[in-house]
C-alpha cells in the first residue's frame, strides 16, 4: 500500500486518473490502528483494480482539513480527483469499506 | 460447526479481557470476540489515574489494554475480530452468528460495553468527522490552534477538555448545570487552566456549517436565551466533542436477556436470567462504570463459568 505524505498527495490521489482509495489516519488514533490490517488485507485482494493510499493526517493536518477531514478514522474514495464517497468514523468497519471497494472495481 | 468453546466472550474491554484471563488461567477454551479495537471506551481514553496500581509514567488506556491484551493471551485465549449479528443462547450449546461464521459455546459472558452518547443536537450526524467527534485522542490533532467545545459536566469531559487544552486555543465547556459533576481534584485543575472556559447552564441546540462545522446555536436552559456562536472568520471551523455518558450496547439480546434501560440485569454473580449466559462491565445494571469494577466483573464472571460447566 502506497504512503503519501503532504508533498506527494497532489500528485498520486488528486491528478490521478480513474478510482484510488484513502486511509486517513492519524498518530494516537486507536481505531485507525484497529482497522489498518484489513485496510492492508484489502489492499492485498483488490490492489490489481484500485489504487490505495495511505496519509498520516499528524503530519499534514491542514491538507486533512482541506479534503474536509475532521475526524478519524476516514477511508474515501477518489474518482479523477474528486471525492465520491467516504466512510467516517463508526460507519468506517471492514464490512463497510469492502462494500465500498466492490462499487468501484 | 466447528469447535464448541467452554466461554466465548463477546467484548475486548477490561471486563471481557478480565474474563478472558481468568477463564484462561483456568484451562477453559477460551474465545474472545470484538467487532473493533480492544479496550472499548477506554481506548480512546487519554488519561487513567484511579486503576489500582497504573502509576506507570506515560500509560493511557491504550497501553493499559495492550498490557491487558498480553496478559490474556499469554494464558491461551483466543481471539478473532467479527460483528455478531445474531445470538442463540439457549439451551446447552449458546450459538453466535456474524455475517461469516457461526460460533459455539457451553457459556457466553456478555461484556459488550457502552458506546457514548450522542449530543442529542439538530445537525450532529451530518458533521460527525466533520467537526463533531467524541473522541479527543482521535481528533484532537485537527484543532490545533482553533478553538474547541466540550459538552459535558463529569469526570471524562472535564478530562479530556484539559486534554483538548493542549492542542486547541481555547476549550469551552457547555454544561447544562450550574456548577460540574467531576471529581474534587480533576475540577481544581481545570479551574486553573487559563484556556479553558465554561457556558453554564447551556445546551447545544442546533450545528451550523458549510460541509464543516463552523457555527452553533447554545440555549441556556434557565432563561430560555439562545445564542449563535460561530468560528472566528480566519478559523472558519471549531471542534464539539461530547462526553455526555454513555448508551448500553445491548439491543442484540433485547427480548432475550431481562435488562433495566438496556442494561442487562445480573445478580452478584454476574448471571442473567439464561443459565450460562453472564454479562461483565458497563453492559450491567451497576452503580459505578470503571476499568476497575469492568474487571472485577470479568473476574468473577469466567469463575462462575467454570462452575457451571462442571455442574
Amino acid at each position: 500500500m502506497l504512503e503519501v505524505t503532504k508533498t506527494d498527495f497532489e500528485a498520486e490521489v488528486l491528478q490521478a486518473d480513474g478510482y484510488v482509495l484513502v486511509d486517513f489516519f492519524g498518530d494516537g488514533c486507536v481505531p485507525c490502528e484497529a482497522l489498518m490490517p484489513h485496510i492492508h488485507g484489502f489492499a492485498e485482494k483488490y490492489g490489481d483494480k484500485l489504487k490505495f493510499a495511505s496519509l498520516n493526517t499528524t503530519k499534514a493536518r491542514r491538507l486533512a482539513i482541506g479534503q474536509k477531514v475532521l475526524g478519524l478514522p476516514v477511508i474515501a474514495v477518489y474518482k479523477d480527483g474528486e471525492k465520491v464517497e467516504e466512510l467516517v468514523k463508526d460507519d468506517a468497519t471492514a464490512e463497510n469499506v469492502e462494500t465500498m471497494i466492490q462499487k468501484y472495481i | 460447526m466447528s469447535k464448541i468453546y467452554d466461554v466465548i466472550i463477546l467484548g475486548a474491554g477490561p471486563a471481557g479481557l478480565a474474563a478472558g484471563l481468568y477463564a484462561g488461567r483456568s484451562r477453559l477454551s477460551t474465545l474472545i470476540i470484538e467487532k473493533g479495537q480492544d479496550g472499548g471506551q477506554i481506548a480512546i481514553t487519554d488519561e487513567i489515574e484511579n486503576y489500582p496500581g497504573q502509576m506507570v509514567e506515560g500509560e493511557t488506556g491504550p497501553s493499559l489494554i495492550a498490557r491487558m491484551t498480553a496478559q490474556a493471551e499469554k494464558f491461551g485465549v483466543e481471539r478473532v475480530t467479527d460483528t455478531i449479528n445474531e445470538a442463540a443462547l439457549e439451551g446447552d450449546t449458546k450459538k453466535l452468528i456474524s455475517a461469516k461464521a457461526e460460533y459455539a459455546a457451553k457459556t457466553v459472558i456478555l461484556a459488550t460495553g457502552a458506546f457514548p452518547r450522542p449530543i442529542g443536537c439538530k445537525g450532529e450526524a451530518e458533521y460527525m468527522g466533520k467537526g463533531v467527534s467524541y473522541c479527543a485522542t482521535c481528533d484532537a490533532n485537527f484543532f490545533e490552534d482553533f478553538e474547541v467545545f466540550v459538552v459535558g459536566g463529569g469526570d471524562s469531559a472535564v478530562e479530556e477538555a484539559m486534554y483538548l487544552s493542549k492542542f486547541a486555543r481555547k476549550v469551552t465547556i457547555i454544561h447544562r448545570r450550574d456548577e460540574l459533576r467531576a471529581a474534587k481534584s480533576i475540577r481544581e485543575k481545570a479551574f486553573a487552566n487559563p484556556k479553558i472556559e465554561f457556558f453554564w447552564d447551556s445546551v447545544v441546540e442546533e450545528l451550523h456549517g458549510d460541509e464543516i462545522l463552523s457555527g452553533m446555536t447554545v440555549k441556556n436552559v434557565k432563561t430560555g436565551e439562545t445564542r449563535l456562536v460561530e468560528a472566528d472568520e480566519e478559523d472558519g471551523m471549531f471542534g464539539v466533542f461530547g462526553f455526555i455518558g454513555t448508551v448500553p450496547n445491548s439491543k442484540l439480546f433485547e427480548g432475550v436477556i431481562d435488562m433495566e434501560n438496556g442494561y442487562i440485569k445480573t445478580d452478584d454473580d454476574m448471571k442473567t436470567n439464561i443459565p450460562g449466559v453472564f454479562a461483565a462491565g458497563d453492559i450491567r445494571v451497576k452503580s459505578l462504570r470503571q476499568v476497575v469494577t469492568a474487571a472485577a466483573d470479568g473476574a468473577i464472571a469466567a469463575m462462575q463459568a467454570e462452575k457451571y460447566i462442571e455442574e
